[in-house]
């Protein structure tokens, strides 16, 4: 078992100019589940390969454990691609099918038995060792697939999407079987998804790509309460955090009618650049419900109330003075308003993250 | 709810509309079926005859489909062998409403043999190891264009006949990507999992008793990796030689053509006192004969095949003593007078057990068959009468090869 690093890592295709991957900085523990995370063309499988040796590094180094892989051959790093081809054979027993890669690496039979049979047990596929896979549910041929790569015993498993291919249902389920597998195991993983809950709950510690450039990593619950950027602030969570830019004043943001105190602290970071202005952020479920009379009382108008059994959220507008914003509020579902109606909603004390809106930078906070 | 069955495709074509896509493809009725043999896959794949041709449809997720679709597309473009995308259906339902997995539709390649039936057939011992060589070219050529495969193995290619050998096709491009140019690691890992799978393959039928026990899987395996990387690298190394020998070039280039490649661009160089010439392909092409064979007589089929024809065109050139006419005007001769009427004597019926080019090849090798034994000079036509009732009688048919009835297509799962 092994730690990865990325030190400076750049990935620049022939013929563009921008990096695809620029200055990848990232350790990823021995034993940890990190998950790269980003919108389409940030960068994310890109980085994955560079790891797995299938695209060249141009600039940078990485390392696996103590060891500089950044020239070394796919087949000579101690990885494992998993899920990547998982045919299973019909002809050979599912014995056979999770052990037949140490066969033509001409390891001893006793040896294959054994590592087959301990992979077996850890994924639930003991009493079918000698059956052929026909016999098998789809989410035991998954399973085999997993245990090929298990036996091999690699230092580092990679997995670019594994769960695409499934639907909605299945996806839920795998996700969790992986993760829980992966923990027992503790195998190094690097896991590649553009879905952000997916990321929030596998990984341990979650890497956010923006075009190339690595924007935070850190836990779930790090990324969630104190994202580093607008960028982030916006990627991660579901529904997303509400996001708008507002003029302040005397450390005093103003929001339409609405006056909300800033932190001298907050207010110390802005720069001539900011023009007078900040970047406020607050998620659905940090707001409360109050009455119009209530100083920092935010009016929004019902656009839509999405119900979700034990939650609802509320689609709104509000008006900020320089226009119109869409916000979600969550609400009780068993007190959810109706369409067409305003409600009055406030911030949660020290529920709001402030942004530089010149550099998109966490603002000190409260 | 409304039901929005969508399909995208470059030529929609209505009759796809009267197929059950509300049943799951699992379950489809045995009469839209063909009952053609298919190598192994983790998703539903079936074979429907559909008007007087016949399609691949093949259950996955929509993402996937959509990717798989446009990449095939990209590869029809190109000139490596690849099977013919048809179009993606999503917004399927079943009768109660409930969502249904979206099928990648492509067209059937006729002729085309899975590896798994070209082994239960009793062909010759080294089958194994003619497939490896079609399939090292396939690899080659498929990298010579920037594509990662990503998923190589004898399941996700299919073999044709190709006179003496095969070629191979790309089936399978759910894992693939194209790129500008790969990078070493990229061929790299596809060798290696392409060696991997391969193994996999072969060491699954000989547990299925389909190979014999004492084939050495291992080793055809590495054949695969020592064979691409000659390929790959007589068509990218450096050749050095004097500089008085210049007509190595040409030698060289001949050579390159022998491999079935086409050099589109050299790169000459000479060291600094212009004694050593130094020459690097840049731009290959693979296909050379069938290339070749394509401009004079528009006949479009393998390279193998296409060699042998160009080769009876040849012979036909010099039994006709017309060494000195324009190549263009025999060609035409020699297809009106000899290729088209012999492929013409082969009773319709029995036409679709190989394709014309393949025909023609068996016929060509009958015929030296024969004369040995009679040791005469034997008139086409009554070669084709004996290669009908000798040969072609006897053989499958390889168009669809009709090894099962509809009702036993599940047996192959
Ligand atoms: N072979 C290539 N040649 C040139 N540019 C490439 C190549 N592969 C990827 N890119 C570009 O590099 C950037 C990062 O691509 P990458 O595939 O790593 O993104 P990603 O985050 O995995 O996206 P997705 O979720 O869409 O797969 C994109 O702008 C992409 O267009
Ligand atoms: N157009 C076609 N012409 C002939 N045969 C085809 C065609 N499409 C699919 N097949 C057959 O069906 C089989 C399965 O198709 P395919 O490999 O695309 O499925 P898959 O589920 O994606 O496979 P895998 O498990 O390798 O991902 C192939 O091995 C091939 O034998
Ligand atoms: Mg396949
Ligand atoms: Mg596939």
């Amino acid at each position: 078992m092994a730690t990865v690093t990325y030190d400076h890592a750049s990935r620049i295709y022939p013929g563009t100019e921008r990096p695809a991957v620029d200055q990848l900085n990232l350790h990823i523990e021995d034993g940890e589940f990190l998950v790269l995370v980003g919108p389409s063309g940030c960068g994310k499988s890109t980085s994955l390969r560079m790891l797995a040796g299938l695209e060249d590094v141009n600039q940078g180094r990485i390392m696996i454990g103590d060891r500089d892989v950044t020239d070394v051959q796919p087949k000579d790093r101690d990885i494992a691609m998993v899920f990547q081809n998982y045919a299973l054979y019909p002809h050979m027993t599912v014995a056979d099918n999770m052990g037949f890669a140490l066969k033509i690496a001409g390891t001893p039979k006793e040896e294959i038995r054994k590592r087959v049979e301990e992979a077996a047990k850890i994924l639930d596929l003991s009493q079918y060792l000698d059956r052929k896979p026909k016999a098998l549910s789809g989410g035991q041929r998954q399973r085999v697939a997993m245990g090929r790569a298990i036996v091999r015993q690699p230092q580092v498993f990679l997995m670019d999407e594994p769960l695409s291919n499934l639907d909605a249902k299945l996806r839920v389920q795998t996700r969790t079987q992986i993760a829980s597998l992966q923990r027992r195991l503790g195998v190094t993983t690097v896991y590649v998804t553009h879905d952000q809950t997916e990321a929030l709950t596998m990984g341990d510690r979650i890497a956010v790509l923006k075009d190339g450039l690595l924007q935070q990593v850190g836990t779930p619950r790090e990324m969630y309460d104190t994202p580093n950027n607008v960028f982030v602030a916006g990627f991660i969570g579901s529904p997303a955090m509400n996001l708008g830019t507002y003029k302040i004043d005397n450390g005093v943001a103003q929001i339409g009618e609405t006056r909300l105190p800033i932190t001298r602290d907050a207010v110390a970071g802005l720069t001539d650049a900011d023009n007078g202005q900040i970047t406020i952020g607050f998620r659905p479920e940090s707001l409360d419900i109050v009455s119009a009379a209530e100083p920092a009382a935010l009016a929004v108008q019902v656009n839509i109330v999405e119900e979700l059994g034990s939650d609802a959220y509320v689609y709104g507008t509000l008006k900020t003075g320089e226009g119109e914003q869409d916000v979600i509020v969550r609400v009780n579902p068993r007190s959810a308003p109706d369409k067409g109606e305003f409600i009055n909603v406030a911030i949660k004390p020290g529920h709001e993250h402030v942004f530089s809106p010149s550099t998109g930078a966490r603002l000190a906070t409260i | 709810m409304q039901h929005t069955l969508q399909i995208t495709a470059a030529k929609p074509d209505p009759a796809l509309l009267s197929l059950p896509w509300d049943i799951p493809l699992e379950d489809w009725p045995t009469e839209v079926l063909a009952a053609l043999p298919r190598g192994i896959s983790r998703h539903v794949v079936r074979f429907v005859k559909l008007g007087d041709q016949v399609i691949a449809v093949k259950e996955i997720g929509e993402t996937v489909a959509f990717s798989e679709y446009e990449l095939l597309r990209q590869l029809s473009r190109t000139d490596v062998p690849s099977v013919e995308p048809v179009g993606v259906i999503t917004g399927r339902k079943d009768k109660n409403g409930e969502r249904l997995e979206a099928v990648l539709i492509t067209r059937h390649l006729a002729f085309s043999l899975p590896y798994r039936s070209l082994f239960s057939q009793n062909l010759q011992p080294d089958t194994a190891t003619r497939l490896i060589d079609a399939l090292t070219v396939l690899m080659v050529r498929l990298h010579l264009i920037g594509f990662y495969w990503g998923d190589v193995s004898l399941s996700n290619t299919l073999f044709r006949r190709d006179a003496e050998t095969f070629a191979a096709w790309l089936v399978d491009a759910e894992t693939g990507q194209l790129h500008p140019q790969l990078s070493n690691g990229q061929r790299n890992y596809d060798i290696e999992l392409a060696r991997t799978n391969i193994i996999g393959e072969l060491m699954d039928l000989q547990a299925g008793e389909f190979l014999d026990e004492e084939e050495d899987v291992i080793e055809i395996g590495n054949q695969l990796l020592r064979r691409y990387h000659e390929l790959w690298d007589a068509l990218h190394d450096v050749e050095t030689f004097d500089a008085e020998e210049t007509w190595r070039v040409a030698t060289h280039i001949e050579y390159l053509n022998s491999l079935g490649f086409d050099i589109d661009e050299l790169e000459m160089t000479t060291d600094i006192d212009g004694t050593t010439v130094m020459i690097q392909p840049k731009v290959v092409d693979a296909g050379h004969h069938s290339r070749r064979l394509m401009h004079l007589t528009g006949l479009d089929v393998q390279e193998n095949q296409a060699r042998r024809l160009l080769n009876d065109l040849e012979s036909y050139r010099a039994a006709t003593e017309r060494q000195n006419d324009e190549i263009e005007f025999v060609a035409h001769d020699w297809l009106a007078g000899v290729f088209e009427p012999t492929i013409r004597a082969v009773p319709r019926e029995l036409r679709k057990k190989l394709e014309p080019a393949q025909l023609f090849h068996e016929i060509l090798d009958h015929r030296w068959f024969i004369a040995e034994q009679q040791q005469r000079d034997i008139p086409m036509s009554e070669v084709v009468e004996s290669y009908v009732d000798n040969v072609l009688r006897n053989r499958p048919d390889e168009q669809a090869i009709l090894g099962l009835l509809p009702e036993e297509a599940h047996l192959q799962d």
